[in-house]
């Protein structure tokens, strides 16, 4: 906790710039609405008046936290207008996808570690794929899927998957070669069996490096979800709350729901987090 | 090696396999019937045995130019069964159009896919990662004599860093407009906080003993930073600018889902989903890969030639 005081610092000098960035961005509107009422405004008019629009160009921070308890607390939770409905959606379709993807991803870095063939020509391909913008594909997955009759949750589902798997297979395959020669040595000396080898030395060491992309794979999948609700047509989920707030100048809405998306993926990491140092605990290896 | 002669027995058998339901099905098609649907799977299972045959002999060879062979034989036998699924199952070009389809798009449109790229990857992107990465390496250094500071800004940029940032991308166009300004603005937020996080721990990698011997040759602040410190902070530099590269290009596409001037990469791919040109999807998706991949590539080539002397560059 030592940490805390400079992290409150931050977080206010972020918190003051922005409130001074919400006053300049949002003066000019109320300018232009004084000089077309006719009226002068002094400058202590205009501040306040720039911190309580309805659609200003750049919500004040207490603006966007009331628009996100309002969206949280404020409806019902099957209404159309709640946050939660809207992040129920997406969390459920990028758990769906993350679950289905990191798995495979965990069983593909198996097959690659005790397979050299597989090794040899699938892993160039899983790491070139990291450096290409996987995300550009998702709205034609939704598109596609549609056509054939496949909608709701499973084609976001696919691409959240989808973009998980690679950077779980690359870190499980690292992780499950982490053990040195000298501890495989050791195995062998033992006589253990390729099973044994495995579930005593490579799965354990392969945590660490495991929980790290597993963490990576989340976030890509919530990101995922968020651009594959985008071309549904603004249907739901948060993605639509960004688009729908977009196509209407609602910025509140539009901050409301990144914030929102922004504590979902804070959540989602802040469970791995805590999943991988109560593993690493009980393997003895936390700091 | 018996291994290796029954993996190529294996490779040869189901080669013959494969060409066998290949001349089969043309055949009966050229005649006017319809190949049983048993004769299309053989034939696609064939080929996919066939060349994961070849690959585990190749593998297991332990020849030099088996680390590239291998990969490249797995690539083509991935488009080959792609290219010949469509063409035997009649799958739909608005489902899954055939590799072919998407090459003969790809020349036809070689002027608006460039445009598009110009649009999307040197406006948008490459502007927005230059000052982004520019910005976060300053502020790095800024604040590289405040602990204080760093206490506080390492924490919140790793938070940022998990967020998912492109949301950021309608607020964007509303303030810049929809060419390429706003999307070169997502950019600049998207890679700011990664680049910061290396910049920031590749200045504190130095060890004691070298910052005590740049104190006794009586260097400065300046001097050991350009001297020292900035050198070895190059590894993780390079780090945060490789994950940076690829934010980049995702970020300039998905900006323009949200709005942009009729061309650009993310353009053209929500327009001709509205009017199911798949070929011209994945030919924009081909370009994205490319040129994504060309941009890591180039990074890392140059991140060679400046960690020259970094023990992960050896050979």
């Amino acid at each position: 906790m030592r940490n805390l005081l400079p992290i409150l610092t931050v977080v206010a000098v972020i918190v003051a710039v922005w409130y001074l960035a919400a006053m300049r961005m949002n003066a000019a509107w109320v300018y232009d609405q004084a000089a077309r009422d006719g009226i002068e405004v002094s400058l202590s008019q205009v501040i306040p008046a720039t911190l309580t629009q309805e659609r200003p160009v750049l919500p004040a921070p207490h603006q966007v936290v009331k628009g996100l308890a309002d969206g949280l607390f404020g409806q019902k939770i099957t209404s159309k207008r709640s946050l939660v409905y809207h992040g129920w959606v997406t969390l459920s379709a990028t758990l769906l996808g993350f679950v289905f993807g990191s798995a495979a991803g965990m069983a593909l870095a198996v097959g690659i570690v005790y397979n050299r063939a597989m090794d040899m020509s699938v892993m160039p391909w899983a790491i070139a794929s990291q450096t290409i913008p996987i995300l550009a594909i998702a709205p034609m997955i939704i598109v596609v899927l549609n056509s054939l009759g496949v909608t709701g949750v499973v084609p976001k589902a696919i691409i959240s998957a989808y973009l998980s798997f690679f950077p779980v297979v690359v870190g499980m395959v690292k992780g499950l070669r982490s053990p040195d020669a000298m501890q495989l040595d050791l195995l062998r000396t033992w006589s253990a069996s390729g099973a044994q080898t495995f579930t005593r030395l490579r799965l354990p060491s392969s945590m660490p490096y495991l929980f790290a992309s597993l963490k990576v794979g989340v976030a890509a999948s919530l990101v995922g979800t968020i651009v594959g609700e985008l071309p549904t047509g603004a249907v739901a989920g948060l993605g639509s709350r960004l688009l729908s707030g977009s196509y209407y100048g609602q910025t509140v809405q539009i901050w409301a729901a990144l914030f929102a998306a922004a504590m979902l993926a804070a959540a989602l990491v802040g469970i791995i987090g805590m999943a991988e140092r109560a593993t690493l605990r009980r393997m003895g290896l936390a700091r | 090696m018996s291994g290796g002669i029954t993996g190529r027995a294996l490779a040869a058998g189901f080669g013959f396999v494969f060409a066998a339901t290949l001349v089969a099905d043309r055949w009966i098609v050229q005649a006017g019937g319809e190949t049983a649907g048993w004769i299309k799977l053989a034939n696609l299972v064939a080929l996919w045995v066939c060349a994961s045959c070849i690959n585990a002999a190749l593998a297991g060879s332990g020849r030099a130019a088996a680390r590239y062979l291998v990969p490249a034989i797995f690539g083509i036998s991935i488009l080959l069964l792609w290219e010949r699924a469509v063409a035997m199952f009649g799958i739909s070009p608005v489902i899954l159009p055939a590799p072919s389809a998407i090459w003969a798009q790809i020349i036809t449109s070689l002027p608006t896919l460039g445009a598009d790229f110009v649009q999307t990857f040197v406006k948008g992107a490459l502007s927005g990662y230059l000052i982004g990465c520019g910005a976060a390496v300053a502020t790095a250094i800024l604040i590289d004599r405040s602990p204080f500071l760093q206490k506080g800004l390492l924490p919140v940029g790793n938070f940022v860093a998990a967020l998912p940032i492109v949301g950021v991308a309608p607020i964007m166009v509303m303030w810049f407009g929809f060419d390429w300004q706003s999307k070169a603005a997502v950019v600049v937020v998207m890679v700011f906080f990664p680049v910061l996080v290396n910049m920031v721990a590749g200045l504190k990698a130095t060890d004691q003993m070298q910052r005590d011997l740049m104190a006794t040759y009586s260097a400065g602040y300046a001097q050991a930073l350009i001297k020292l410190r900035l050198p070895a902070a190059m590894p993780f530099l390079f780090n945060g600018l490789k994950i940076a590269s690829t934010l980049a290009l995702i970020g300039a596409i998905v900006a323009e889902f949200f709005g942009s001037p009729i061309v650009g990469m993310g353009f053209r791919i929500t327009a001709e989903i509205g009017r199911l040109g798949l070929p011209m999807i994945w030919a924009e998706i081909a370009v994205a890969a490319l040129a994504g991949s060309a941009f890591y590539g180039a990074i890392a080539l140059i991140e060679k030639r400046v960690t020259f002397w970094h023990p992960s560059q050896r050979r």
